[in-house]
Parts: structure tokens; C-alpha cells; sequence
């Protein structure tokens, strides 16, 4: 038994570890980053040229889109978590992990719902909300697999044969518990049918509920848990303890307490109201200290190690994405300033941001783990250690390439749609104008994502082979023993050591100050929050009273949920922002009125295309019937995929009235009349656009097809508010 | 804006849960000793 005071009895603890668990969960991980890489690189391809697109419904960008982000999050990065945290609470805790059916159970629950995610997706199955699209019954599935996966760990803690909860396991802790009050409040849908909801937030509540959800998912699942893994693969790696232990444990609580208010840096510049705004980029840039506090402890782990790195291509990974992580959380503080963002937002530069985030900190740290983890749990050598040192270099400029590609296709383009001449007119009026420069660099960001992707081909071989090669294993673990000796450890000697002087020791002496202060922080951050809120509810529902907002006729409804379905809102925004650029090209800025019956929000966060906010009665319908048919019959040089199957497919009433009567019930002003008469007013209407187009020298044979409800969407956006 | 009646106090519910897990961290002593925990992690054996 070890104690925190005297010498540590090294005597060996003889407990069976379930590796078999995490040698699944990391097979699952290697399988998974193959398929979301290649996604990544397809959707890229269809980007930079639309015949990519292959003209097939489930291929689209705007139905692979999310395929790819499910699978590199939740795929990729889910199951590489699991192993990670499966492998080293059990030793961090000297205890097996509590329950082999849980475990079992984790695991193919995880992968199963990957496979749903994998088959609905591509039907247009979708919520329509970034990061949580997959329907309510997979949500449901979602829920009760995350719970498994916490009475998992939560219990295994408990069962500890180490009495300190060492801070890799504070980060697991916290991401269970985040995510799942995040995700169960980000999913709380009324059902329609099998596979179809709406949420029952709408317009500003749901966009901001999305990205409170949103950016926590970032936070929560693609930070504190690779945090905690950074905390126990670094030291292991290298074998020295962590640069600073306290540093750890302060910047844990600090960012666990700030990132939560990050949201609102989502929505700058829109119509969501400005305090709210303020709040979340006052708490983005404080988010910026912690978060360097653990990138600082990680790299300065690897002190007078550097030789190391420089022979071990683990500890280049690991070093290399702890890297990458100071430098997204140093450009996410400075992407939340709002003049920034006022250039980024909805560009490339978005993008940029995510995927230096997404494959130099996320990729690289599971690389580095597996690299880590396949010899020891096969008990052997890696086969080719060069082969990862090339694939280390192939990942870094495939990175590289990727991020300065994006970085100046996102500012280049910014640059140009808010050009104003010395007239005050816009320099590039069509939107296409700014397209056709940065198609190039979708290219050049295809193939970084390529190399990328060649690099992790040559861990696959790597590890296969490395796998079959396991006769090697006595040889091996000798020679790690060698390398590595179990240490003998004065801890009294150490502690004494560590006892601080001076202002420091006040504040760690002194429990209660700490505590006090923390609450303090969060007490602050109430006040800050709730005040304005509750001094101005009048005044936002006088900001609706000023305004009448028609809901949608039940044939512009369907025509909104095959918006949703193909997933248009990837690429086109519907919010005006207050700024002068947007103003210039699209109308006057978004009121917060004109989305509040929108279940869900369609504020989009990326224009690959226009927005789309005031589009209603903008063009005749036979423009929108041709441009949805053949984009570049109507605009030549764009990269819009055709959508021709809407002008095929029967329009599906079937679900309508219930459609309304949920809506009803979620407050959008419906009569039972409109909900009774919902799928006969459907028909009627699409009946006359159909009508109305053969009028305009349009095709024939429209009448119930799905393209007239499309339409009749479209021309409804920026019709529906009136100013009393 | 009404959403945020439910989402602020369910983030100050989160926070305060968190305060309260510190809380017990201090009380059972989990920052008694903040020296020896990164040492020791590396005896365990792979």
C-alpha cells in the first residue's frame, strides 16, 4: 500500500488488467480515423470540384458533411478516448476496471451507434443541427451507452486501490459529467415519426442552446478528455513526472469553470442580443490561460528530454499535438474578439481553425497513444520505427498545408465579399466572384488532407504488422525494463521539499480561500448573466412585440424540412449580421423575430454559398426550379452540387399534420384548422406553383413533387416578419 | 432570450457541482500531497 507520506513499498501489485477491452476500443479507433479521414478528403474533393457530388442524393457534401464530423468526433475520437481512459484509469487506480458487461457493452453500443449514424445520415435522417444530428432514437441509444461508460469509471474510481485521484482522472470525470448535461439538454426533441423531431427550442434559444452544446462538445469531448490523456501518455512516455502537479490541478478547475460561458463566440455579430455576446467573448479570451496552463505543463514535461523526441516518434506526436493545441486555443480567444470574427465568421478560416485543432492536437495525441499502446498490450516491438517518424512528417505537413491553405482562402474570400468602392458599392456584388478564387486552394487542401491520410496508412501497416510480429515479446519487455527502472521514491523528503514560501503558501494553506474564491468566480459570473437577463425580459419581449412573424404554410414546412434533410444549411446562412458588409450584399441585418418559429435554428455557421436570410422574392420560381436542377445554368461558375432527384421525388404529406400539430404544441401560432387542412393546403399550393411554372415557360409535371415545396421555402425567407 | 432560464441555471447547477467535487476532493485530502502523484504514476507498470 503506498501512503503520501514515507517511503513507497515498490512491492509489485497483482492485479489483472482488462487490456482486452482496450485493445478493442483502440482496433475500433485506427478503423474509424481511416473512414472519417477519407470522408474528410471526399467532401474536400466535392468542394473543389462539384462533379464529385456524382449527382446521387446520399452523396452530396451536405449529407457527407456531417457523416465526416460524426465520424472523426465520435468515431475517430470517441473510441480513441475510451481506450485512453480504459487504459490508464485501470493503472492510475491500480484496479481492474469495475465491470466487464459494461465495458462489452460500451464498446459495441459505441459501434453500433456509429453504424446508425453511418446509415441514416446519407438518407437525409437529420436533425439539422451541427454536431448532434443524428435522430432522437440514436440520441436515446447515445445517452443510455454514455451512462455504461460512466457508472464504468465512476465506479472503478471508487473501487481505487490508490487512494489519490490523479488529475488525467479529474479530466475523464469532468468530461462524462459535461457532456452528458450537455448532450441531454441539446437533445430534447418532440418526435414526428421514426426517425424525424423537432427540437423544441427554436430560432435564438436554439442557437444558443445548440452552441452552448456545440462548443462544450469541443470542450468536453475533444479537450478534457485528450487533456487527461496528454497528463499520463507524456510522462509515460518520456518517464519523468509532470513539469508542475499544482499547475495541473489549477488549470483543471479554471478551465472547467470557464469554458462553459464560451458559447455565445458561435453567434458574434448576430442577432443574438449583444450582452450575451460580450459574456462569451470576455470568458473565450480568459480561456486562453488555462488552456495554455496545460499546453506549458505538457511540453515542459518534455524538459531535457528534447533528445528524446527527437529519436521517439511518440513523443513527437504527443509533443507535436500538445503544440497544436496552444495554437488553436490561442487563435479560438483571438477568433472570439469580435472584430476578428467579423472577418472569420462564416469563412474558411473556420475551417481552419477546427482542423488545426481536430488533426494536429486530436489525431496526434491518439497517433501518439497508439504507437504508445499497440507494442505494450502485444507485448513487443514496434515493427518500423522510421516508418512513424515518416509518418509523423507526412501528418505535420499535411496539417500545415491544410490550415494555410484554409487560412487564406478564408480571409481572401472575407476580404473580398466586404470590399466597398469609393461609391460605397460592393467590388464583388456576386457572391460566385469570390468562390472562383479560393476553388483553387480547395485543392491544395484536399491534398493536405491526403498526406494526412498516407501518413495514417503507414501506421495501419505498421501496426498490422507490429501485431503479427509478436514472437518478439520477452525480448522486448526486458530491454523496456531495462530502460526504464522502477525508481526509489523518498516522498517525505520530496514534500518537504515542495512546501512553498511566501504568497503562494498562503493561498494553498488555506483551503478555504481557494473555495471561497472560486465561488466566488462563478458567483460573478451568475450576477453577470442573470441581471441583464432578468432586467431585460421586457424589453426582448418587446423586441418581439414589435414585430409579426408569419409561421410557415405547411407546404413552405416540408419544403424547410428538405432543406434540413439535404443539409443546405452547411452552406448557406440565413443571418444577416449587423455588420456593414452583410448589409451591403444582403439586406437589412437579421432581426431575432424572424427565426423564433424556426425548429431548429437555420442560422448556419458556414457560407460556401450566399446567405440565404432575405432570398424570398428575390428570384421567380423557375430560377430557383433551374438553379436547384442545374446550378450552373444559372451561375456558371458555381460549385453547387444539382439537386435534380427533387424534381422527381413525390412530395411525402404523409407526416404533415403532425408536424403542425407538434409545432402548434411548441408555440408557433397554428389554428387546428391549418393543423386539420395541413396536407390539402399542401397540395393545393403546390399544385399552383407547379401551374404557375409551366406559366413561366418552366417544365412540366411538378405538381406534388418535392421542388415546389422547396420553392415555396425559399421565397418565404425574409417574408415572414412585419414591423407593427 | 427566455432560454436562458434554463440554460444559465443548469450551468451554475454544473458549476456548482464541480465546486462540490472539489470541495470533497479537499476534504478527503486529495491536495494533501501534490509531489509525490506524479512520480508515482510512472512505477505502475505498463
Amino acid at each position: 500500500m503506498s501512503t503520501s507520506t514515507g517511503v513507497i513499498n515498490t512491492e509489485k501489485f497483482d492485479h489483472k488488467y482488462d487490456d482486452e477491452i482496450v485493445k478493442y476500443f483502440l482496433m475500433a479507433t485506427i478503423i474509424w480515423a481511416g473512414v472519417a479521414l477519407l470522408l474528410g478528403i471526399y467532401a474536400a474533393l466535392e468542394l473543389a470540384n462539384y462533379k464529385f457530388n456524382l449527382g446521387l442524393q446520399w452523396l452530396t457534401f451536405g449529407r457527407i458533411r456531417p457523416l465526416h464530423t460524426n465520424a472523426a468526433i465520435f468515431a475517430f475520437g470517441g473510441n480513441g478516448i475510451f481506450a485512453g481512459i480504459y487504459h490508464s484509469s485501470q493503472r492510475l487506480l491500480k484496479t481492474r476496471l469495475f465491470s466487464d458487461k459494461l465495458s462489452w457493452f460500451h464498446f459495441w453500443g459505441w459501434q453500433l451507434i456509429i453504424l446508425a449514424a453511418a446509415i441514416t445520415l446519407p438518407l437525409g435522417l437529420t436533425q439539422g443541427k451541427e454536431y448532434h444530428e443524428l435522430e432522437w432514437p440514436i440520441n436515446i441509444a447515445v445517452a443510455i451507452v454514455w451512462i455504461a461508460f460512466g457508472i464504468n469509471l465512476l465506479q472503478t474510481i471508487r473501487r481505487r486501490k490508490e487512494p489519490h485521484i490523479y488529475v488525467a482522472l479529474w479530466f475523464y470525470i469532468a468530461t462524462f459529467v459535461t457532456i452528458a448535461l450537455l448532450y441531454v439538454v441539446n437533445s430534447i426533441e418532440i418526435p414526428v415519426s421514426w426517425f424525424n423531431s423537432y427540437p423544441v427550442y427554436a430560432g435564438v434559444q436554439d442557437a444558443l442552446v445548440q452552441w452552448w452544446y456545440g462548443h462544450n462538445a469541443v470542450a468536453f469531448f475533444l479537450t478534457t478528455p485528450f487533456l487527461g490523456l496528454m497528463y499520463y501518455y507524456i510522462p509515460k512516455a518520456v518517464n519523468k513526472p509532470v513539469y508542475s502537479y499544482r499547475l495541473s490541478v489549477v488549470h483543471f478547475w479554471s478551465l472547467v469553470f470557464i469554458y462553459i460561458w464560451a458559447g455565445p463566440h458561435h453567434l458574434l455579430n448576430t442577432a443574438l442580443p449583444e450582452w450575451a455576446q460580450t459574456l462569451g467573448v470576455i470568458f473565450s479570451v480568459m480561456l486562453w490561460i488555462p488552456s495554455w496552463g496545460g499546453m506549458i505543463n505538457g511540453l515542459m514535461t518534455l524538459r531535457g528530454s528534447w533528445d528524446k523526441v527527437k529519436t521517439d516518434p511518440i513523443l513527437k506526436f504527443l509533443a507535436t499535438g500538445t503544440i497544436f493545441y496552444g495554437m488553436s486555443t490561442f487563435e479560438g480567444p483571438l477568433l472570439s474578439l469580435k472584430s476578428v470574427n467579423e472577418v472569420a465568421h462564416y469563412s474558411d478560416w473556420i475551417i481552419a481553425h477546427v482542423h488545426g485543432g481536430a488533426l494536429g492536437w486530436n489525431g496526434f495525441i491518439l497517433f501518439g497513444m497508439v504507437y504508445y499502446l499497440v507494442p505494450r498490450l502485444w507485448k513487443t516491438e514496434l515493427y518500423n520505427k522510421s516508418l512513424a517518424e515518416t509518418h509523423f512528417w507526412l501528418g505535420t505537413i499535411g496539417i500545415v498545408i491544410y490550415i494555410v491553405s484554409m487560412w487564406t482562402a478564408g480571409i481572401a474570400q472575407s476580404m473580398m465579399l466586404n470590399a466597398v468602392d469609393a461609391t460605397g458599392h460592393l467590388v464583388y456584388p456576386d457572391f460566385v466572384q469570390t468562390v472562383v478564387r479560393i476553388v483553387p486552394l480547395y485543392y491544395v487542401r484536399s491534398l493536405g488532407g491526403l498526406m494526412y491520410f498516407v501518413g495514417y496508412l503507414l501506421m495501419v501497416y505498421n501496426v498490422v504488422k507490429t501485431i503479427k510480429g509478436a514472437p518478439v515479446a520477452l525480448a522486448a519487455s526486458a530491454k523496456r525494463e531495462e530502460a526504464n527502472p522502477v525508481l526509489k521514491l523518498d516522498t517525505q523528503a520530496l514534500v518537504q521539499e515542495s512546501i512553498s514560501e511566501g504568497p503562494h503558501r498562503v493561498l494553498e494553506g488555506f483551503p478555504m480561500v481557494m473555495t471561497v474564491l472560486a465561488v466566488a468566480a462563478v458567483l460573478v459570473g451568475t450576477m453577470i448573466e442573470l441581471i441583464p437577463m432578468i432586467t431585460s425580459t421586457n424589453a426582448q419581449s418587446e423586441e418581439f412585440a414589435a414585430f409579426k412573424v408569419k409561421p410557415l404554410t405547411s407546404l413552405q414546412l416540408a419544403g424547410r424540412d428538405i432543406y434540413v434533410r439535404e443539409g443546405c444549411y452547411l452552406c448557406h446562412s440565413q443571418m444577416i449580421r449587423t455588420t456593414v458588409g452583410d448589409v451591403l450584399r444582403y439586406g437589412p441585418a437579421s432581426e431575432t423575430a424572424d427565426s423564433m418559429y424556426d425548429h431548429p435554428f437555420q442560422w448556419g455557421s458556414k457560407r460556401t454559398g450566399p446567405d440565404l436570410a432575405r432570398v424570398g422574392g428575390k428570384y421567380p420560381d423557375l430560377w430557383h426550379v433551374r438553379h436547384l436542377l442545374n446550378p450552373r445554368d444559372i451561375v456558371p461558375q458555381s460549385i453547387m452540387p444539382t439537386y435534380s432527384w427533387l424534381l422527381e421525388q413525390k412530395l411525402d404529406l404523409g407526416t404533415i399534420e403532425r408536424r403542425f400539430s407538434v409545432l402548434k404544441m411548441l408555440g408557433v401560432p397554428y389554428s387546428d384548422e391549418d393543423v386539420k387542412n395541413a396536407a390539402e393546403n399542401a397540395k393545393k399550393d403546390s399544385i399552383a406553383i407547379a401551374e404557375d411554372l409551366v406559366k413561366q415557360g418552366g417544365p412540366q409535371g411538378l405538381e406534388n413533387k418535392e421542388i415546389t415545396a422547396l420553392v415555396a421555402y425559399l421565397q418565404s425567407l425574409g417574408k415572414q416578419t412585419e414591423k407593427r | 432570450m427566455s432560454i436562458l432560464v434554463l440554460i444559465v441555471p443548469l450551468a451554475l447547477l454544473l458549476g456548482l457541482f464541480f465546486v462540490g467535487a472539489f470541495w470533497w476532493g479537499l476534504r478527503r485530502g486529495q491536495y494533501e500531497d501534490l509531489e509525490s502523484p506524479k512520480h508515482r504514476m510512472l512505477l505502475e507498470k505498463d
